[in-house]
């Protein structure tokens, strides 16, 4: 064991010649002690990386389970077609569809805003902007995605929602349009920079090609490099559409929490999300089936954050081009 | 020949017109930032005293304060950054350096990035039904601390992995042809060199944590508390106590929805300042972040 006091690799102990027998053979008591705590490093590092796959088992586990209780109760046509959710009153429906509605209009809205204005900006800051520009814009532009969303709501209905009842009148306090509007703007980022880089990481050539075609930087941008980025720029859109579907303190705050079968953004609903907070603030006992109900609410946003991201994945795979 | 220059007119036009477009659109976000900080202020700014930092909440919006919930925030935080830090790294470090290219490495890979697509919320209902209920380990720091630990994992994973891209092949193979371990590789090499990338991932992730109300509101966080959790240390011995990791809690963001909720004008001016609070801790952590990124990306020269 004194005899070879520092080598611990194998592949240095048998360089040394001093050594006749192969080390395989006899490995020193030091070395077997290495070659154990190696291992034993190595499943700890492992059991680590894996504890994100027992995350995700737990989520799915937890939702399957709880909500099985609830569709005992439920009938699944009773959950996907009845038009009312009210299903902490003595009479419960549970129709789930006027939250899905409510989660689906502040969706659009705040796509309706944000990516036009992201796409707009990912253009300006990959194909306009000189560079000290985009090297400050960009990362002001991503503290908007810091801001926690819980202030969002408190900026949506002190300030936005009284600034668009000027605009539109008899607007409620609590609407979906302010909710939708700066969740949009909160989203902006997340369109803007992964749209960028996209955009940036499309070879020059195929921008000289155009240029020498006699197109200008707008053309350029519209008909070369925006197909040629769109699988990252589809990713931005996808990132954006799930952000807006789980966003929950900006709807919770802004929107109202009545369940309204609506399409008109003007109006206050409860999303899905606004829903789980507003039970998880009143004292509910474990195992009612308003718990229950709360389960199945977000076993249907799961189900429908799950779906974009598939289909984003389709699409990615769609519009991948190779240089 | 006229046509042409008309051509080229239009053109030149078409972009100029695009770009004031660009520059409006970036507005639009850099003056909506600019005016919910200005909003915020000035309505928060009048309530910022000592006496907010230090009262409990209270029925009158006078004499309510933030004491509880600042406190519960650096609490949960703590028990976040002890839970996700060691985790997240130790998870990047084996994705990196270890695994082998097989099924299983590309399940880990695909469920991390999968996981960072999950909506907050529904951390906070899997928390409530896992740890809540089935280990019926009831709603407490620790419980709250570990929903957060849980929701920033990937970020953690991710930045994590990235730091270690960046760092040559030739420092491992130098370390190796030195007769290193791989565990010896990593400790005394890849974890100090990539360090600089690491925290500025670890604050990122935190300071995201820290804004996150609705997994805390689901697991059942209280909306009102008038105590402080018990002190972590004791003037007898063992001099340290862990009893505050059982203590109920509310987060900062908690008590601004609380106080922004109500028909009370003078509660949504509480609402206001805290909500300064909790943007000035997190417009610094992110600052801090973006200072070591920028100090490690001088520094190193590979």
């Amino acid at each position: 064991m004194d005899e070879i006091p520092n080598l611990q690799h194998p592949v240095a102990a048998a360089a040394d010649l001093s050594v006749n027998q192969p080390p395989s053979e006899t490995p020193t008591a030091r070395r077997r002690l290495s070659r154990i705590k190696e291992r034993f490093i190595e499943a700890l590092l492992f059991l680590a990386a894996f504890s994100s796959v027992a995350i995700t088992l737990g989520i799915v586990g937890i939702l399957v389970y709880e909500s099985s209780t609830f569709f005992a109760h439920v009938p699944l046509k009773e959950f996907l077609t009845a038009p009312l959710w009210t299903p902490l009153f003595a009479s419960p429906r549970f129709g789930i569809m006027p939250l899905v509605l409510g989660t689906l209009v502040t969706t659009a809205v705040a796509l309706a805003v944000a990516l036009p204005i992201g796409t707009i900006v990912a253009i300006y800051l990959s194909e306009f902007a000189p560079p000290t520009v985009r090297e400050i814009i960009k990362p002001a532009l991503e503290l908007l995605s810091a801001v926690p969303t819980v202030v969002y709501g408190y900026f949506a209905l002190q300030f936005m929602s009284p600034l668009l009842q000027k605009l539109i009148p008899g607007l409620p306090t609590f609407n979906m349009l302010s909710a939708g509007v700066v969740m949009g703007i909160m989203i902006i980022p997340y369109v803007s920079s992964l749209s960028e880089d996209a955009m940036r990481a499309v070879p020059m050539s195929l921008r000289e090609g155009a240029y020498a075609m006699g197109a200008n930087r707008i053309i350029t941008a519209i008909k070369v490099v925006y197909p040629a980025a769109l699988s990252g720029i589809v990713a931005s859109y996808i990132l954006a559409i799930s952000r807006a579907i789980g966003e929950t303190m900006i709807v919770a705050i802004a929107a109202g929490m009545q369940p309204n079968l609506t399409i008109d953004p003007r109006e206050p609903a409860a999303t899905i999300t606004a829903f789980i907070v507003q039970v998880s603030l009143g004292d509910l006992p474990h195992g009612s089936i308003g718990y229950q109900s709360i389960f199945a609410a977000g076993v249907t946003l799961f189900i429908m954050t799950l779906l974009f991201n598939i289909l984003g994945y389709i699409l990615r795979k769609r519009f991948r081009e190779v240089y | 020949m006229s046509d042409f220059k008309a051509i080229i007119a239009k053109r030149k036009r078409q972009d100029f017109l695009f770009n004031i477009l660009g520059i409006i659109c970036t507005l639009v976000g850099i003056l909506t930032l600019a005016a919910l900080l200005v909003d915020l202020f000035m309505d928060g700014a009048t309530r910022l005293n000592w006496t907010f930092l230090t009262s409990f909440p209270s029925r009158f919006a006078e004499r309510a304060g933030i004491l509880s919930s600042w406190v519960g925030t650096l609490l949960i935080m703590l028990v976040t950054a002890f839970a996700a830090v060691p985790l997240g790294v130790s998870a990047g470090i084996y994705l990196e350096e270890y695994a082998r290219r097989n099924w299983l490495t590309n399940l880990i890979e695909i469920n991390i990035a999968n996981l960072a697509g999950v909506p907050s919320i529904i951390y906070g209902l899997m928390a409530l039904g896992l740890l809540v209920y089935q280990f019926r380990l009831g709603t407490n720091v620790l419980t709250g601390g570990l929903t957060l630990a849980f929701l920033i994992l990937p970020i953690v994973i991710v930045a994590t992995r990235e730091a270690l891209r960046t760092i040559p092949q030739g420092i491992r193979e130098a370390a190796y042809a030195l007769g290193s371990t791989k565990w010896q590789v990593v400790r005394h090499h890849l974890l100090p060199y990539s360090l600089g990338g690491t925290m500025t991932g670890i604050i990122i992730a935190l300071s995201r944590a820290i804004g996150e109300t609705a997994p805390l509101i689901t697991i059942g966080a209280l909306t009102f508390i008038a105590f402080l959790p018990p002190p972590p240390i004791k003037p007898q011995p063992p001099f340290v106590s862990l009893e505050w990791l059982w203590s109920p809690f509310s987060v900062l963001p908690i008590q601004m929805f609380n106080w922004v909720s109500r028909p009370d004008q003078d509660f949504v001016l509480n609402a206001a300042g805290a909500g300064l609070v909790l943007i000035v801790v997190t417009l610094l952590l992110n600052a801090v972040a973006i200072m070591i990124r920028y100090r490690v990306r001088k520094r190193i020269k590979w």
